[in-house]
């Protein structure tokens, strides 16, 4: 096995750009990787070996024409509810397991410009609906930290790929913390930007209003690199913003002088437990001793923030989800009329928690029923954004935790609302439409016997404000290092 | 015996004309191959995401400004949600709360230049929905078939529905109203309105009340009508079998009924009872929209006169009949040459009798529409001129303006070069009227024996002598006068 798995983006980039390396030697490198290492972590539903060799010869050969790529060799997994031409597109659900993408979503078509070389498709919690990604219909992915323990989810397929060095960058997609919760899980960066930053184009959608594409890495600085290929205007995404992006990567802070950073008074880590506690009074005093100022500030209506994202995601799935009926693609089911077909195709097509969030959003959108629920969903959504308005009048940042443990051991939580509850700290950002990063900060046991785990101290900032959050991350990350105290039990280079 | 009086509202769909669909790039077109004008976005393929098309938008503006309707300042989409197999994301993207424009009147008018209101509830944007077919049942229909299949093209192209508020009394009126329709979108480049081409369907809600009776009856909904006379037809069958069901002690039930061409009857399709819960809500795909009142007012100031507004004034300005200001309302370039036409002349009577006479004969002779002759509005005055000048006489013209209408020359040109001019020489002319006089000495005596009819004759034969020329006052007064 080779080093070159477990190097940075950023230095594989540099690499290929002075011709050091070839993208096609990275590629070959770590295919080699995923398919000695994958049938042990799980990351992958499928993996793209021939388009991965072909994209890192166009790469070498931009390259070569004397282009420098931001992303040059770097190797991406892609989570499987993003669509790329040419590729088997499954959301992790068996109503499109064998549905082929004719079109390429627009952040994967951006990294591919980067230069980035597209090693798989990655497992997910069925249509990004779960914290563990025991809801595929596809696979089971273990953490690469613990494989008796999940990954995390939705996006956990792309979380587990990169902390096992299966690539370099894993993109996901974060709809109520499907991204930050994994990244804590897994000992990763794992950032979700502004609401409309990163076009939605090609990503199949769970909740319109809610979904964000981002990036999973092992360093602030790579996380940094993805979201600068990626954001911006796409005019093939309404609610995508036609704003100008700042960048971030050339941005990156070595202190947070200056800074006021908010502790929330209603998210006190007392309640999770002395170690874990301990992780977070650690983080927090270091926060305080790379220079920044610490403030109390409030977020009264956070606690309404699960009740809420589960009225407005379901309410939107119900719609978004629709399409999927047998009569264009995917699977069909025949029955005796198209009306019975629709319900036999359903049926057979859904898991269980697909199928509840449909339930939940279809009666929440019912008449007699959507003032009560939709329409009051919406004034606590908007409530909870004031409450983030008024915090950052007084802090630049908040700092809270990203998931309330550790990664689970596989079937633990088998009531649906405990594995809703993982998502507590990430919703309400989500409903706010905020940019937040979940950065390594520590490790605790679960258990006597059982290996520390990695947790996610989380941060957040106003709307747009990338640039500032991701360079506090970096500034952090760098004075604190947990990630590098431990090495993966599965996929660490030889 | 009970008189009845119908109430009627009217639900209208109509197509937009716009080079692309309401939400992506793909053709706005009729017909094309099944499944050939198609994209991952009107197919619903998964991820694909919706951008509202600004030139539909700018088309509702216009036909809200067009019946004086309230233009809000905010309006949003809204996915109206059920499934069907011809609507690909099994939601169709709508208005419900905030629609585009809201109120108005339309204004039309009956066969003898009656004008009538009928008020609109609002009018919404929507996308339309693919085509089903079905096969193996022989003869299309559902029953019995194998198979079905859907063609897209039409999916996703923009629609925009026009609600009635029930202002219309009969049939006629119902007519009226929908021409009113037609004519107003077709003239303001908003929808080709081809009802054989699906590009205007329309659904009628009908109910009969006592005369005098304040609240409404059981409305029946009625669909099918496939042409503005088949709209007529139903729903006169539709108020008579309303009627013939009260009169004989019965009650009007509420459901949907269709419209039988060959039989001329409604038959009823379903009942409205297992009524849709279309969880409406805001589509959170789409930003909703801020109309600015900068917008509007650009829009309005591009828009031609609207058709009503023709109407009103043709008939006080002009006094122009109902049915001649109707032939000209009913071809909007055709009321434009008219204008143009009366601008360059001055002579308003003149310009329509040449608009709707000579120039619409050769006009369908050749296929060539007036205002794309050879013969300009100007002209067309010039024309008129000569005639106000008593340089040509009226016959004389007709031949002029076939020359123009063949070759572009200029009717003063045609006049001097083919010396047509009038004579107005009182010698000459006494000349042509002696030499007639003399070679009719048997009509002369007829005329001094009493019978004064026949100087007609005499008058024509001095025309027919000086080949047109001669003026038919100074012919007139001269054949009286020597006759004596």
């Amino acid at each position: 096995m080779d080093e070159t798995v477990s190097a940075t983006a950023a230095s594989i980039a540099d690499a290929v750009n002075a011709k050091a390396r070839s993208a096609r030697e990275v590629t070959d490198a770590m295919l080699a990787h995923v398919d000695a290492v994958d049938d042990r972590v799980g990351a992958y539903l499928t993996r793209l070996h021939d388009l991965a060799r072909a994209q890192a010869d166009r790469v070498d050969a931009r390259v070569a024409a004397g282009e420098k790529l931001p992303l040059a060799g770097v190797p991406l997994a892609v989570k499987d509810n993003m669509c790329l031409t040419g590729t088997r597109t499954t959301c992790g659900s068996k109503i499109l397991e064998h549905w082929v993408a004719p079109y390429t979503n627009t952040a994967v078509a951006r990294m591919l410009d980067a230069g980035a070389i597209p090693i798989g498709k990655t497992n997910l919690d069925e249509f990004a609906m779960g914290s563990s990604c025991e809801n595929s219909a596809l696979g089971v992915t273990r953490n690469p930290y613990d494989p008796g323990c999940v990954p995390g989810g939705s996006s956990g397929g792309s979380a587990a790929a990169v902390a096992a060095n299966e690539a370099a960058i894993g993109l996901g997609s974060d709809t109520g913390g499907s991204i930050r919760e994994p990244a804590a899980f897994c000992n990763l960066v794992g950032f979700k930007p502004t609401y409309g930053r990163i076009s939605r184009y090609g990503l199949i959608a769970f909740a319109s209003s809610l979904d964000q594409i981002g990036p999973f890495a092992r360093t602030v600085e790579d996380a940094a690199l993805a979201y600068d290929a990626m954001a911006g205007h796409d005019p093939m995404d309404s609610t995508s913003i036609d704003r100008a992006v700042e960048s971030t990567a050339d941005h990156l802070r070595t202190d947070l002088r200056g800074l006021k950073v908010g502790l929330v008074r209603e998210f006190d880590t007392e309640g999770l437990g002395g170690e874990i506690d301990a992780v977070y009074k650690k983080a927090y005093a270091d926060l305080e001793a790379l220079g920044a100022e610490i403030v109390e500030v409030g977020l009264p209506s956070a606690k309404y923030g699960l009740a809420t994202y589960y009225l407005i995601a379901p309410a939107e799935c119900s719609s978004n989800l629709a399409r999927f009926d047998g009569v264009r693609y995917g699977l069909r089911v025949d029955a005796a009329d198209v009306g019975a077909m629709y319900e036999a195709t359903r049926a057979a097509g859904f898991g269980p928690e697909v199928k509840r969030r449909i339930l939940i959003g279809t009666y929440a959108l019912s008449s007699g029923y959507y003032d009560a629920y939709y329409v009051r969903a919406q004034k606590a959504r908007t409530l909870i954004a004031q409450d983030f308005r008024t915090a950052f009048a007084s802090c630049d940042l908040i700092a809270c935790p990203a998931a309330s443990s550790p990664a689970f051991p596989f079937d633990s939580k088998s009531d649906p609302y405990s594995m809703y509850l993982m998502d507590y700290y990430t919703i309400p950002m989500s409903l706010a439409g905020l940019p937040a990063v979940s950065v390594p900060c520590g490790w605790v046991k679960a258990s006597a016997d059982s290996s520390p785990m990695p947790m996610g101290l989380q941060l957040t900032s106003p709307i747009f404000s990338e640039r500032l959050l991701l360079g506090a991350a970096h500034a952090y990350e760098r004075a604190t290092n947990h990630a590098a105290l431990r090495g993966p039990a599965v996929g660490a280079p030889a | 015996m009970t008189q009845y009086e119908a109430v009627i509202g009217i639900e209208c769909h109509v197509e937009l004309k716009t080079q692309s669909k309401m939400f992506c790039g793909c053709p706005n077109a009729f017909g094309g191959e099944p499944n050939t004008q198609v994209c991952p976005v009107c197919l619903a393929l998964p991820g694909a995401l919706p951008v509202a098309n600004e030139a539909a938008i700018a088309h509702m503006i216009r036909a809200g400004l067009a019946f004086d309707a309230e233009i809000p300042a905010f309006s949003k989409f809204d996915r109206k949600n059920y499934f069907y197999p011809d609507m690909p994301k099994d939601y169709q993207i709508s208005q419900f709360d905030m629609p585009l424009t809201q109120g108005g009147v339309v204004k039309y008018w009956l066969e003898d230049g009656t004008m009538k209101e009928c008020r609109l509830t609002r009018i919404h944007l929507e996308e339309d929905t693919g085509k089903s077919s079905h096969a193996g049942s022989g003869d299309g229909r559902i029953a019995g078939s194998t198979h079905s299949l859907v063609d897209f093209n039409r999916a996703g192209v923009p629609l925009m529905e026009c609600v009635s508020e029930p202002d219309i009394r009969s049939a006629k009126e119902a007519v009226g109203y929908l021409e009113a329709l037609k004519r107003t979108f077709v003239q303001l480049g908003v929808s080709d309105v081809k009802m054989e081409e699906g590009s205007l369907r329309c659904d009628a809600n009908v109910s009969i009340r006592p005369v005098g009776q304040a609240e409404y009856g059981t409305k029946a909904e009625i669909k099918n009508m496939n042409s503005f006379r088949s709209v007529e037809r139903a729903i006169e069958s539709e108020i008579a079998r309303q009627i013939e069901i009260v009169e004989s002690g019965g009650r009007v039930i509420q459901e949907t009924r269709g419209w039988d061409e060959v039989h001329g009857t409604t038959h009823s399709m379903r009942s409205k009872e297992q009524a849709h819960d279309y969880r409406y809500f805001p589509d959170p795909d789409l930003v909703p929209m801020e109309v600015s009142r900068d917008l509007v007012e650009r829009i309005r100031s591009g828009m031609p006169e609207v058709p009503w507004k023709r109407f009103e004034r043709y008939r006080a300005e002009y006094r122009i009949n109902a049915l001649q200001a109707t032939q000209l309302l009913d071809d909007g370039p055709l009321a434009a040459y008219f204008d143009a036409a009366v601008a360059a002349s001055g002579n308003p009577q003149q310009s329509l009798n040449f608009v709707l006479g000579d120039l619409s004969r050769l006009a369908n002779e050749s296929g060539t529409a007036v205002g794309a002759s050879k013969v300009t509005p100007a002209l067309l005055a010039e024309l008129i001129g000569l005639l106000e000048a008593k340089t040509i006489n009226s016959k004389i013209a007709k031949g002029v303006i076939e020359r123009t209408w063949q070759t572009g020359d200029s009717p003063k040109a045609i006049v001097e070069r083919e010396g047509l001019a009038q004579t107005t020489d009182s010698a000459a002319i006494e000349k042509f009227v002696d030499d007639v006089l003399a070679a009719n000495p048997k009509v002369v005596e007829e005329y001094r024996g009493g019978k004064v009819g026949v100087a007609g004759f005499l008058v024509g034969a001095v025309m027919k002598a000086s080949q047109g020329k001669a003026n038919p006052a100074m012919v007139q007064e001269l054949v009286k006068k020597k006759l004596g």
